[in-house]
This record gives C-alpha cells, structure tokens and sequence, in this order.
C-alpha cells in the first residue's frame, strides 16, 4: 500500500510468498484456455486437483479464472483482473501479458475478470501498487503461454523449438519459410504442460513491441458511444431502486421514522429502519427505502422524517478543531516518531530561524459517478455488482455483516466513474447487501451527490507547527515539526505499542517524510485529537497535504537562507542521509537521493527555471515529493492578479518512476490529471465541519476543476534502471506546494492555509 | 401521465409523474444508460443531452417539458461511433474514468454544430458546464479541435438536423 506510515484502508495481504502456477485447459472447438493457480489451492484438495485434471471436459466452467483465451480463429482474450477506475489498468495488465506473448494487440480482446483471489492473488486498487506487483507475473503468465503455443509448433513441424520465433500471433520457422496462427495452435497447446512461471524466461526489454507504445484504453469505444459499463449501469431481473438516509452526525443512529407512511407514497415498496453499527466504514444506522425507480425512491424520501438519536460528536465544528490544534501545539507533543541530533541546540546557534503553521482542510474525493451498488440475496447466497478497490474487502465485510461465508458471495467488477480512493470503502456495497437480504428483492442502492459529499471518508485536515533554522551559510541545520493529526491521544500519548501509531486512517505521517535523513537535527512530533468524522486515503494519502507543508516550508527557509529555492533543494539533498532507518519497525527505508536530483534537475532545465524573465504579476515556483514509490518534481507558473485572483499558466513535471514507462498515451494523461487535481484542491476545495456534520454538499459549495482552468502540463520522464512503478498518485503532491510557491514569486505572501479561495493575495 | 416525444429519431411514449427528471426516463424507463447522474443539480455536466439540438442537462429537466421535442443522447450522436467528436475522443485517448466523456461530446458535438472551428476561448465557454474529475481537460481541448479538422460524417450531420445515425 503505501510507502510511508499512513494507514490504509484494509488492503489485502499480498500473498507474494505463494507461488503461483499455470493451468492449461482445452476448450471446446479447439481453443486453449491459461489461468494460474497458486499453491494452497492447488495442494487444497485432491478434489480440487481432480476437478482440474477434467478441465478439460468443462473447460467453460473455468472461465471466469482465466488469464489467456485463444480460439482456432485467432482471436485472443485476456482478462483485466484488477478494478478500473480511470487509472487505465484494464488496459495495462493486459499489454503486459500480451506482450510477452507476441500477440497481435488489435485481434486482442480484453474482457473484466470477477473476484477471484484464489486465482487472480490480489484485485485490488490503490497506492499505485499494481505496476511494481503486477510487472513481472503478468509478464511470466504471457511468456508461459507463448513457450507453450511454441512447442506446440515444433512438435507440428517436427523441428526444435530453438529454430522458432513468435511475431504478432503466430509461429514462424525461418528454415523453412513457415508460419502458423496461434488459433492453429491451440488444441494442441492444450495438451501440453504448462512450464513453471519462475523459470520460463522474459523478453529483453527491447524487444517490447506493446509495452511502452502509447496504447489507447480498451474501453474507449464502448465510452464515447454510451455503452453500460460502469456499477451504474448495471440491471439485474426483478431489480428495485433504493436510496438510503443516514445521520448527518456520523454514525448517529435512528430513534424513530415515519416509514409507515413513506411505504404509501407512489412507487415504494418498502420502507424500513435499518439499525448498524458503530464502525463508521461498516454498515451504520438509517432508513432504506425501496420503489420500483430511483425517482419515486427519491421523491418518497423528500417525505421523511427521521429523529436520530444523540450522538456525542455532534458539537464537532472546523472551529473547535482548528482551537484544540493550536491549544495542542503550545503543549509537549504526545509522542516523538523521530529523533536526530539535537534541535533545540541547533535552534540556538542558527544564524536564522523561521517558524510558521501550516493547515489543510479537509477534502471529498467526489467521484463523479456517485457511489452505488446492487446487490441480489438468494436462499443464502449473495451476488453483488460493484465498482469497488476492494472488492475482496468489501466480500469481507458484508459476509461478517450478513452472517454468511466468503464463499457464499459472487462480486461481478465493474468500470468505476473514478476512485480517488473513495471506493477503497464499501460502506455503500454493504448497505446494498443489506438493503436487498430485507427487501428480499435484488436492489440497486444509488446515493445522491448529497449523500456522496456528506458521507465520504475524506481526506484529513492536518496541522503543521514548524521550525527551522539556517545557519550562516545558508545551511539548513534543523527542523522541528509538531505534527497535530487525529487519532487515539490516550493510546498516542502511551508508550508506542505494536502495529505503527494510532492514528485515524490517512491521517498519519512517516519516520523518513522528507527533511528527514538529510538534516543533522531533526524532530518529528504528533499530537493527535479524536475525530467523529470518517477519514480514508485520497489520491496520494499522507502525501497531498504534508507535501505542501513541508516543501512549502522548505521554501521559507532558501527564503531565509538567501538561495534559489530550487538550488535550496538540490543542495539539501546532496547531503549524505543520516541514516537509512526507517524509524517505525517495518516501514520502507527513505528515497534515493540521486533519483529526486535527477528529476529536479531535469524540471529545472525543462521550465527554464531562472533563465525565464517573466512579466510583473507572474511567478514560477517549484516542489519535490516522494510517494508510492515514484519521484517527481515539478514547476508551476502562475500569475496573480492585484486583486489576488490566481490562475495557473503552466505546469512543468520531472518524474521518475523506473526503467519502463508501460503506455506512454496514459501515463501523460495520468500525470497531468494528478497535477490538475492538486491544483483544483488547492484553489478551492475545503470541507467545514458544523454541528457534527459536513456543511458542503454539492459541486456548487466544493467546486471541481473547469476546463477554462486547466493549465497546459508538460510531463517529461527520467528514465533509470529501477524497476517499474506506479503513476496514479505520485505527480499529485508536489503541484500543490509549487503553486504556493508560485504565488510568494508574485506577492510576497507565504500562502500556510488552503484553499487558496479564502486566502487574501492581493498585492500592490 | 403519459409523455410523447423523440429519442434518438425513434417516437416514444413513456407513463411516468410530470416532474421525472429526462435523465431518469432515459435511464430507468427507456434503458438508456449512456447519459450519466452526476450532481442532479445541473452543474457537472454528465447528464447533457440535445433537446431540439440544444445541450441540454437532462437531471433538471423535468419530462414535462420535453414533450412533443427531438432528442438526441450519446446512444444518438451515431449509430456507430463514426460522429468526428467520438471518433477524436477515441483516438485522442482522452478518457480516463470516462464516466463524464458522453456529457462531455455531447456539449463537443452541440459547439462543433454552431461553430465548426472554435478557438480556445469558445471552447472554455461551450465547456464550461461539464466537469471531468480526472482532469483529461487538455485532451478534451485538443480533440475538440481535431473534430472540427475533420470531414463531418453522415452521422454527425444527421444528428446536426435533429435525426440520428441509427435513422439513416
């Protein structure tokens, strides 16, 4: 999950110590099927191994399990198995196998694989994980079934398979100027052993002839012309439309509801008080109604009268919030989570010493499409239709919710109208399960928009007391952070137990966060407050809110120092690191140096950074981040008008995220929706707390980004020899930062609270 | 009460309260999944159809007031992706998620039918309606620009005159 402290939601163990196998199966009229399979299943059962030894009698029976369909006419279906969202890995997984099978990618078809994790290992989306977990074993998989459709050849042609080779969907033997379709092949290859996945061998990266072509999504054609394909969309027989009322307090609980007269209202069915419990990302307390459309459900709850009982974060505000922060940070932290040489002294003796608090607000991840599930109970038996991150989660948690098993319950994957993290939840598919075991009939669950920004797990608020010092050379020599979060403060405040730090989800921050490691005396502190408002992990969790902190106060500091704040930058981090250490037992060592220069450097030369002279009202500025593995720096050039009105001119980006850049076409457009991102949440994008309640509840009080607003982003890649990883997340952190830095070039205001929109910035 | 009009070329009547949002008697009643619940207040853009050739946002109109008009959605635009606005969208890769992209050509499509070459600022205005929370804005920008380099289809004309691609 992610790469530093910040706590997840659930995502399922990775289980990279199983070793995973290739099964090879007939189908009927002489195709050949590939799944893989993994140890424990295979060593299961000897039924299990039986009814795979007869595969090939039932080979549609295993279907939905497989990687790879090859029919005699040549057509070639492989199986996204991961959640899309919009990060475009219905199309990437694929390329990877397809690749290493030398297909032909325009007779390739590209179907959505269901929840299976006995085959698939992980479904998961999040942290930008499935590039560094996916690239060599999707890669094996179309490589074993390559070698296979290679001996099926040689043994056709009674020749050694050292004189083959494999081009666009087919076996061609040069000697003898022959060449046959891989649909040719399949019957036969059917009957061969798969080899083992370890040992079969990959391509040398150049001879890639699909990973690293600018592949255009799978799904487009079906998008622009209106076809279902997303949870929405989806309908089952017999289905009815719910929507469901929650407490606006979070998790505050129904004390009584007319529903005896909703149940007449025109086109409702059932109306019933559901009780849940007190986990706010389980299923909590409310009032379904059920109607034979959206609408008449919809109309029908506008009649609702619902009395919740008293909840004890009902006199939560933003206000209160923000005074039990500042009254925090005038107290001792309640723990240290990092300790190098000594501050204080280094405060003492520094020649200058800046301090300054920084604040973000808390955020909605606001996908478009809202959230929504259906879901069908059936003597027993569960079936749900998501767009979920986690659909294994989610079985999880409506099978301990409903009181059945695992295996009792089909998840049917679906296209997401984006995630954000938001779907790395499933509160609404197990609302759905529940709605539709009462009602008794399948249902789908819709939220409105209102429901979906009102009851989201957002992304924390977070503040940033900081301190730092410079010495007469313009070094930086210290910095302090106390870092006041939410959490338990009893157990933060008690000597650290096992299993990192109790913080709310997302709401935490790593031993290695930069400064860390390449200054002589650091300390990172936390106090944290209890919060009755559900968190979770947005786009670059942790990292979207303490990026802009931190380099934003790295910035004050060259300020102070009297550096070029990108030189400020590339000096610090030409220090040797203190230490590798991690700090919290388990967490991954910090970021290499020399990979956040490369791309430092490389933004610097790309933007012209220093060498542009630029009209009076316009400014450039600049950040770094690590997250999730890649390492970006980025330039935004911005102007401000005198009456303090921001617009961003163009955004520059340096990232590196490994040695392969798998579908150039979407990792551009990646890495510039990550930038506008940022910039949309830093220009307007705040969620106030009222009365124990979300204020906002529409696009119309938490503005998303226009088109009018969107900067031109220039994405530049600085290609090492480090494996590859993911791009979902980490170009978002640093625009952030790089924009407020932008601003402070103009008006020579230090921007320390977000949004932008309250900020006044009017200059002269 | 019963409404008449049409959709996609085709006549249709449909038994449902005079307040129902279009975007719902699309979806629910006539099967038509292609336009997209986003805000249901008119801000986002997703549930933009053409009423009598004008994007429309069909979550805030209520099927009283489409009686008796054309309408054409996403499932319209042609009968079979050919309109140059989807062919663009396709080989510009501009979707991500793609959840917002059929409100996104239709407002395209409507623009491109007044105004065969906009420039930047007319398409900022004509866009201004529909959000895309992927942020694929440049690309949007930019296939707008190369449909309106390319020859019109058939299709796009006939939607242009108020019938579909599936009525030729």
């Amino acid at each position: 999950m992610d790469s530093k402290a910040v706590k997840a939601p659930k995502a399922p163990k990775a289980p990279v110590d199983r070793r995973q196998f290739l099964r090879v199966s007939a189908l009927a009229g002489g195709g050949v099927l590939l799944a893989t399979y993994i140890e424990p299943f295979a060593n299961a059962s000897a039924k299990a191994s039986a009814k795979l030894a007869g595969a090939g009698k039932n080979a549609e029976d295993f279907r939905p399990n497989a990687y790879i369909r090859i029919t005699p006419d040549g057509t070639i279906t492989i199986i996204g198995k991961n959640p899309e969202i919009g990060q475009g890995i219905k199309t990437m997984l694929p390329m990877l196998i397809a690749d290493e099978l030398d297909a032909d990618w325009s007779k390739v078809r590209v179907e959505q694989g269901k929840l299976d994790t006995v085959n698939y290992l992980r479904q998961f989306a999040g942290g930008s994980t499935a590039t560094p977990t996916n690239w060599t074993p999707m890669r094996r998989v179309g490589a074993a079934a390559r070698a296979m459709l290679v001996a099926a050849a040689a043994q056709t042609w009674n020749v050694p398979e050292s004189e083959l080779t494999t081009s666009a969907g087919t076996v061609v033997h040069r000697a003898s100027n022959r060449k046959i379709g891989y649909g040719e092949l399949a019957a036969k290859a059917a009957t061969l052993t798969a080899p083992d996945l370890e040992k079969v061998p990959l391509k040398d990266p150049k001879d890639f002839t699909i990973i690293g072509k600018g592949v255009p999504g799978v799904d487009n054609h079906s998008i622009v012309t209106g076809k279902p394909l997303y949870g929405i969309d989806v309908t089952v027989p017999g289905m009815l439309y719910a929507v469901f009322e929650k407490a606006p307090v979070f998790g505050a609980k129904v004390k009584s509801a007319n529903v005896d007269e909703i149940r007449k209202e025109p086109g409702v069915k059932h109306a019933f008080v559901v009780d849940g419990g007190t986990q706010l990302a389980g299923l909590l307390g409310g009032v379904a109604i059920v109607a034979d459309t959206w609408w008449a459900a919809k109309t029908a709850r506008a009649k609702l009268r619902v009395t919740w009982e008293d909840h004890p974060t009902a006199s939560q505000s933003s206000a209160s919030i923000a005074a039990q922060a500042l009254e925090l940070s005038k107290k001792a932290p309640q723990r240290s989570l990092r300790k190098d040489g000594d501050v204080d002294a280094a405060f003492k003796s520094g020649a200058k010493v800046v301090e300054a608090a920084y604040y973000y607000p808390f955020i909605s991840h606001s996908p478009l499409e809202p959230q929504n599930c259906t879901a069908s109970f059936k003597d027993g038996k569960l079936e749900i239709w998501t767009q979920s991150q986690t659909p294994e989660s989610g079985r999880a948690m409506c099978a301990q919710t409903l009181g059945i098993k695992d295996t009792d319950i089909t998840v049917n994957m679906f296209r997401g109208g984006g995630g954000f993290g938001r779907r790395l939840n499933n509160d609404y598919m197990v609302e759905a399960a529940w709605i539709a075991k009462q009602a008794g009939v399948p249902v789908k669950l819709l939220w409105t928009r209102e429901d979906d920004m009102q009851h989201d797990f957002y992304r924390p608020a977070g503040y940033h007391y900081l301190k730092g010092a410079v010495d007469a050379s313009g070094k930086l020599v210290a910095w302090r952070n106390h870092f006041v979060s939410f959490g338990d403060p009893e157990k933060m405040a008690a000597p650290p137990a096992q299993g990192g730090a109790p913080f709310a989800p997302s709401a935490g921050i790593g031993g290695t966060e930069f400064p860390a490691r390449f200054i002589p005396n650091f300390a990172l502190d936390t106090s944290v407050m209890a919060l009755g408002v559900p968190t979770g992990a947005l786009r670059a969790p942790g990292s979207n809110g303490i990026a802009f902190a931190t380099q934003s106060f790295i910035d004050e500091l060259a300020a102070a120092a009297g550096k070029d704040p990108l030189q400020f930058r590339l000096d610090i981090l030409a220090n040797t690191p203190v230490s590798q250490d991690a700090g919290p037992a388990g967490a991954p060592p910090g970021f290499e140096a020399a990979r956040m220069r490369g791309v430092l450097e490389m933004v610097r030369d790309k933007s012209g950074w220093g060498k542009t002279t630029l009209p009076k009202g316009t400014g450039m500025g600049c950040a770094f981040h690590f997250s999730h593995r890649g390492y970006f720096a980025e330039v935004v050039q911005a102007t401000v008008a005198r009456d303090g009105t921001v617009k961003v001119d163009k955004v520059w980006v340096a990232g590196d995220v490994g040695s392969q850049i798998i579908n150039p076409l979407n990792a551009e457009n990646q890495v510039q929706g990550a930038v506008l991102d940022g910039i949309a949440e830093a220009l307007g994008q705040e969620i106030t707390i009222e009365n124990g309640h979300t204020v906002q509840s529409n696009f119309n009080t938490f503005p998303l980004l226009r088109l009018r607003q969107a900067a031109p982003v220039e994405v530049h890649f600085n290609i090492t020899p480090n494996p590859p990883t993911g791009l979902g997340e980490p170009a978002l952190p640093p625009v952030v930062p790089a924009l407020c830095s932008a601003i402070y070039a103009v008006t020579g205001k230090r921007v320390r609270s977000l949004p932008l929109s309250k900020q006044d910035l009017k200059w002269t | 009460m019963t409404f008449t009009f049409k959709v996609n070329g085709k006549s249709t009547t449909v038994d449902v309260a005079p307040d129902m949002p279009l975007l719902w008697v699309l979806r629910d009643v006539l099967d038509l999944k292609g336009t997209k619940f986003g805000c249901g207040i008119g801000q986002c853009g997703a549930c933009t159809v053409h009423v009598k050739g004008t994007p429309t946002r069909s979550c805030r109109t209520a099927v009283s007031r489409v009686a008796g008009s054309e309408i054409t959605t996403i499932e319209g635009l042609s009968s079979d992706g050919s309109h140059p606005v989807q062919r663009a969208w396709e080989s510009v890769d501009v979707a991500q998620c793609g959840y917002c992209q059929a409100g996104q050509i239709m407002s395209a499509a409507a623009l491109l039918a007044k105004n065969s070459n906009p420039t930047d600022a007319d398409i900022d205005t004509a866009m201004n309606g529909n959000i895309c929370r992927c942020g694929t804005y440049l690309r949007i920008r930019e296939a707008i620009h190369k449909a309106a380099a390319m020859p019109a289809t058939d299709a796009g004309a006939a939607s242009r005159s108020g019938k579909s691609g599936d009525a030729n």
